[in-house]
């Protein structure tokens, strides 16, 4: 072919590769930056990097379209005009720094709780927690109570970790994998490279949601449950195993507290607890010497039917707890099948699948080990069969007991931390006592005096005054959530307007859109940003916000500084915090400006360090008063959090040492020429079997992750929950409120037990109502992305057939759709892969006119709509004056998926209802046409 | 009218697997964002911030649901791009000889300084896998990252269309169809792989790996069920001690 053109097959490629971690969502995948000329001209996977190993999601493939987005902030900005009408003025840094530091200063002075500082999806929380503890105020969280807590919390509590960054399964080994409530979420690259693995290997995938999308498209088998029944389906296959006998009672006689005497006298102070020696060490029977012993004795044989009789007390082995709680009829298939959705025949088709694959086609592998206990094995037993959840079972107001009922359903198969099943990345598995308690204690002038968040043991670590109120703003660790381990970010500014538990100065939000999709209830949360007062002041007075966009939360704030993007900033992705590790290695990475910002902005970690150092802050202030760290790449490498112990494991000392060692100034350095990570990978034979295997606690002491090896028993029977039931039967010295006794002892049950996550039956709003996040846009927070948007840039309400059918819906129609609490009108589409008494929206995809300089016709606005005006944060009115939130009552987990809904075809609107004026864009708006390349 | 080779010494092409898709878009973008910087004109976007945004794409995932005369309705994510056929219509329909077919590969093109943005092309194709570019007013299409498969400044592991280095499930591959020991060709063998609309006779190099069956309930009827130990508490614990050997 004679007329074909040559052409260049081997063009450059790009000037040089610039390693850093993405943040185009929270999965952190190590990417390549390609630069030209100095810009950025192509982002593709890093194929060293642990997390993603060289593919990329659309996300990150799109930042180049973030990184130079028109909706980015410019230069601080103080507000001009009244609040939610947009209208800034550009000031200087100097300007903006010396307005925060006046006014947070007088707080600091004269109440340190007055200022509320809460952070969205940011993951530096080591580093915005140490600031506001030495602030002194003890309102601050990040965004967990609005996310997953109940999935952490309840691993955390059950097993001392949860999936997502905790864990992952053995995608190498495992056989089945059964996914709960996963939309097409966390973690995004992982799963879908997991579920690439399992299905060239031919295992099977069992996918349990209401939505047959994403993942949930490719699964071997959808269960498309109805929302809220997860719990039930759960216990039903307890049910069922422990019925036929399917469970691993050497595990569970060695690795969990099933074998531990627990005081089974109701008449006692103490019923409900476990029988402890002198040295608070729980006791099991012995099978050996028929003698209770302590569970951690070298030799011991615990025995599951253990009963012992001591001072006039029976104490029984949880075990037999277990057995009764779930072989209770009401578990039966045929019991829960119909609130479930689910035909008694699967469920009981499930529960013999599972058992079959864990126990029949168990793997071994031959690997030696050593247990806490002493004991040598010679092999790793495994059982091959897995799970993952996220936050389909988690935001339910029966959340947490649904995600413990998983957890110990994990446990009774034997398949945490074992070949082929469940297992933990570092720093998990990590037991509650190794965490720290809440701390509230807040002075003038003074740090507070320990870290905010923590995990409960019982009722004397409740966040209250001394006169029973709530010492936090958010009520977080109170008696109607007490373990509420991530705050409740949902409840701050409805709490902060109504003055309840007290009233605030200042509202400091960190990339938190909490004006518009990170809201319940939205229009009332834009109410009260701008509600004033009789005197005409703001009843929310202060209002200080950082961001790098032009987010609807910017036209709510009185002073705006502006972030960096993610290209243009330092970043640590810490062991202290919520580390990239994977099941066979610790690691941690960077964040590195690759690009210098073309704009008056600042990295807000490094604000946070000049502000800290202004304010005179401990840990941010020299002795001589002068600022400690320069930015925050200077508090990334010289931060101690203990000696030897600071925010990156690797290159420290003299370059060589990992884990623990002096502070090196050339880490960063490092960190960039090793790829932007450093991954530790833990010794073969201490790669299952974490939490009983002393060769992996001995690597994690020597890693920094503990200072001792701590050895522990996965909590079937939770204690600490025990404990707050005891304080509502009237036991100690803190107990509830009265009109909280009830809720309190229903909501702590020591083993989980489903219950319906919300007293609206139904009747009159029949329907679920659910959202998700595209997998395009998970986690996204600029879904103005120019590319992105074209991908994803309405969001119909997508009805099941039968409601399609009754209704006589056709496509193009509008419905109004009606909650307890409110209304919208908003476009329908018809989707059969759907549970039938479900409907769903994409989530976040609506945004305000005059947000994210976009054009005030984009279908965004003009299409898009949030569901999040059907939420109310609170409960209705109970008739005795109070407030109860739209929560977990065990850990505050705002519960968006308990929404219900009643639904009818309406006249087509020019907008979706409520509809919302413009803002106006302190950014401008995007260009018309782009055609984007920078070589030439 | 253009000619077609009446032969390629090799058939590059993709495999892509409709049962591990999980509809990412991340090929979409990935794609988007070589094109754009690399062969040719960029891949523009009109109205990118506006009421009616439209840009170039050379692959796009379409999602469809299924509904079997028995059992739950299934998601199918669908990614299409060029097929790269064999009688490939919008080559021999190119009035000015810019759309052809490379004999050495396969590997169908547009030069794009011969093209004059008419649009036959696209019109001729029946994937609907052309699209002209408004802004250059030229046609665009997949090249197969003809300037990465080859290409001797990449590493060699990553000379593969972009579209198949990201793919996060590994539903994509890339490979030589005309060797019949290829990674693709053997993949097609096994895995059933289908010609899209084959009645056409535009012969696709492409092949798509259907989703394996699901599980139905009429399988699951004849599956064991698990045999009761114990109805109750009390039965279960004398279940226990029989199981734990009686010590």
């Amino acid at each position: 072919m004679s007329k074909q053109p040559n052409i260049d097959t081997s063009p450059p490629v790009s000037d040089e590769i610039r390693k850093t971690t993405c943040y185009m969502c929270a999965c952190r995948c190590g990417i390549n930056v390609h630069m030209k000329g100095g810009k950025v001209a192509y982002i593709e996977g890093s194929r060293d990097h642990p997390i993603n190993k060289g593919v990329l999601c659309a996300k990150g493939s799109a930042g180049i379209m973030q990184v130079n987005a028109p909706s980015r902030l410019r230069s601080p900005m103080k507000r001009v005009g009244p609040r939610g009408s947009g209208e800034f003025e550009e000031i200087s840094w100097d300007e903006a720094l010396s307005l925060a530091t006046s006014r947070l200063g007088k707080i600091r002075k004269e109440a340190p709780e007055k200022l509320a500082f809460f952070t969205g999806r940011d993951q530096s929380q080591s580093f915005t927690s140490l600031w506001a503890q030495s602030f002194g105020t003890p309102n601050y969280a990040a965004h967990g109570g609005f996310c997953s807590v109940n999935m952490a919390a309840a691993g955390i509590y059950t097993m001392g970790g949860a999936f997502w960054e905790f864990g992952q399964p053995d995608w190498e080994h495992t056989k089945l994998l059964m996914l709960f409530g996963v939309a097409e979420d966390h973690d995004s690259n992982p799963i879908k490279m997991g579920l690439g693995k399992l299905k060239q290997r031919g295992a099977k995938v069992i996918g349990v949601n209401p939505v047959r999308s994403g993942y949930n498209a490719i699964a071997d088998e959808w269960v498309g449950i109805t929302p809220g029944a997860d719990g039930l389906f759960i216990t039903s296959l307890i049910h069922e195993l422990l019925r036929a006998g399917k469970i691993d009672l050497d595990y569970l006689a060695r690795y969990t507290n099933a074998p531990a005497l627990l005081n089974s006298d109701p008449n006692d102070a103490e019923f409900g607890l476990f029988l402890r020696d002198d040295d608070g060490k729980m006791l099991v029977i012995d099978r050996k010497s028929g003698k209770p012993t302590a569970f951690d004795k070298k030799g011991v044989q615990p025995d599951l039917r253990g009963t012992l009789r001591r001072a006039g007390v029976t104490h029984e082995a949880a075990f037999h707890s277990v057995a009764e709680t779930y072989l209770a009829p009401e578990f039966a298939p045929e019991a829960v099948a119909e609130r479930c959705g689910i035909e008694p025949q699967t469920i009981r088709r499930i529960a013999a699948e599972l058992a079959r694959v864990a126990f029949d086609e168990a793997i071994s592998l031959p690997i030696e080990w050593t247990d806490f206990r002493g004991e040598t094995h010679s092999e790793m037993i495994g059982r091959p069969v897995s799970f993952h959840a996220m936050r389909g079972i988690s935001a339910h107001a029966n959340g947490f007991q649904t995600c413990r009922a998983l957890h110990i359903l994990q446990i009774l198969l034997g398949s945490v931390e074992v070949p082929g099943g469940f297992r933990f990345k570092p720093p998990y598995p990590k037991p509650v006592e190794a965490h720290p308690t809440p701390h509230c204690q807040s002075n003038p002038m003074a740090p507070l005096d320990g870290p905010h968040l923590g995990f409960v043991r019982g009722p004397e670590h409740l966040a209250l005054k001394p006169d029973g109120s709530a010492a936090r703003i958010d009520k977080a660790f109170t008696w109607e959530n007490p373990m509420s381990s991530h705050g409740l970010m949902h409840m701050v500014i409805s709490n902060a307007h109504a003055g309840d538990p007290y009233k605030i100065d200042t509202l400091f939000l960190y990339m938190a859109n909490m004006a518009w999709n990170s809201s319940m209830n939205t229009k009332s949360v834009i109410d009260m940003l701008t509600d004033r007062d009789d005197n005409g002041e703001y009843v929310i007075p202060n209002i200080i916000y950082s961001d790098a966009y032009s987010s609807e939360m910017v036209a709510y704030a009185d002073l705006i500084l502006p972030d960096t993007t993610y290209l243009e900033r330092h970043d640590c992705i810490s062991l202290l915090d919520r580390p990239i590790c994977e099941a066979d290695a610790a690691a941690d990475a960077i964040r590195w400006p690759v690009i210098e910002p073309d704009r008056d902005v600042r990295g807000f970690q490094s604000v946070l360090c000049d502000l800290g150092a202004r304010l005179g802050l401990p840990n941010f202030t020299n002795p001589d008063g002068s600022a400690k760290y320069k930015d925050y790449a200077d508090y990334i490498v010289n931060h101690e959090r203990k000696p030897g112990i600071g925010p990156l494991s690797a290159f420290r000392g003299d370059g060589t040492e990992t884990g623990r060692g002096s502070v090196n100034s050339e880490q960063l350095d490092r960190y960039i020429e090793n790829g932007g990570f450093a991954v530790t990978h833990i010794p073969d034979s201490a790669r299952y079997y974490k939490p009983w295997n002393m060769e992996y606690q001995e690597w994690a002491v020597g890693m920094g992750l503990f200072d001792t090896p701590q050895p522990y028993l996965f909590s079937i029977y939770s204690e600490p929950m025990r404990k707050f039931q005891l304080a509502a039967e009237g036991h100690g010295e803190r107990q509830p409120p009265d009109h909280l006794r009830k809720q309190v002892h229903d909501a702590m049950r020591p083993l989980p037990v489903w219950e319906e996550a919300t007293d609206d039956e139904g009747g009159e709003y029949p329907l679920h109502a659910l959202t998700q996040r595209p997998m395009a846009m998970y986690h996204s927070w600029g879904s103005q992305n120019a590319w992105l948007r074209q991908i994803h840039g309405r969001n119909p309400l997508y009805v099941p057939t039968k409601v399609w059918e009754a209704h006589g819906f056709q496509d193009g129609d509008w419905a109004r759709v009606t909650s307890r609490s409110g209304e919208i009108v908003v476009p329908v589409a018809h989707q059969a892969a759907l549970n039938s008494n479900t409907v769903w929206t994409w989530n976040a995809i609506g945004k305000r006119k005059g947000a994210w300089a976009l054009d005030d016709n984009a279908p965004e606005a003009t299409k898009g709509f949030l569901l999040n005006h059907l939420i109310d944060e609170l409960l209705p009115p109970k008739g005795d004056g109070l407030r109860y939130s739209n929560s977990d009552p065990v850990t505050g987990q705002a519960a968006w998926f308990d929404l219900r809904v009643k639904i009818e075809k309406c006249a087509a609107p020019d907008e979706p209802q409520p509809a919302f004026s413009s803002l106006r864009s302190p950014v401008g708006k995007g260009p018309k046409d782009l055609a984007w390349k920078v070589g030439s | 009218m253009t000619e077609l080779p009446t032969s390629t010494d090799r058939k590059l092409g993709l495999v892509i697997d409709l049962d591990t898709c999980v509809g990412c878009h991340a090929c979409v973008v990935s794609c988007k964002g070589w094109n754009t910087e690399n062969y040719g004109a960029p891949l523009s976007d009109q109205d990118a911030y506006g009421a009616a945004p439209q840009g170039t794409f050379l692959n796009r995932v379409h999602t469809y649901e299924v509904q079997p005369p028995e059992g739950a309705a299934q998601t199918v994510h669908f990614p299409k791009s060029c097929l790269h056929c064999d009688d490939a219509p919008c080559v021999t329909v190119c009035p000015t000889g810019a759309s052809y077919k490379r004999s050495e590969d396969g590997i169908v093109l547009v030069n794009e300084n011969d093209c004059i943005g008419c649009g036959l092309c696209a019109w001729a194709c029946p994937y609907g896998a052309r699209e002209l570019d408004q802004a250059a007013g030229v046609m665009k299409k997949c090249t197969l990252c003809v300037d990465r498969i080859y290409n001797e400044n990449l590493p060699e592991e990553d000379r593969v269309p972009a579209c198949v280095r990201t793919c996060p499930a590994g539903a994509r591959h890339f490979g030589d169809f005309a060797d019949p020991e290829s990674n693709v060709s053997q993949l097609s063998r096994e895995r059933g792989g289908m010609d899209l609309m084959p009645e056409l006779g535009t012969n696709p190099v492409n092949k798509y790996l259907p989703p394996r069956p699901k599980q139905t309930e009429e399988i699951d009827i004849l599956a064991p069920f698990l045999t009761p130990v114990a109805e109750e508490p009390k039965g279960f614990l004398k279940w226990l001690d029989k199981a734990l050997g009686g010590d």
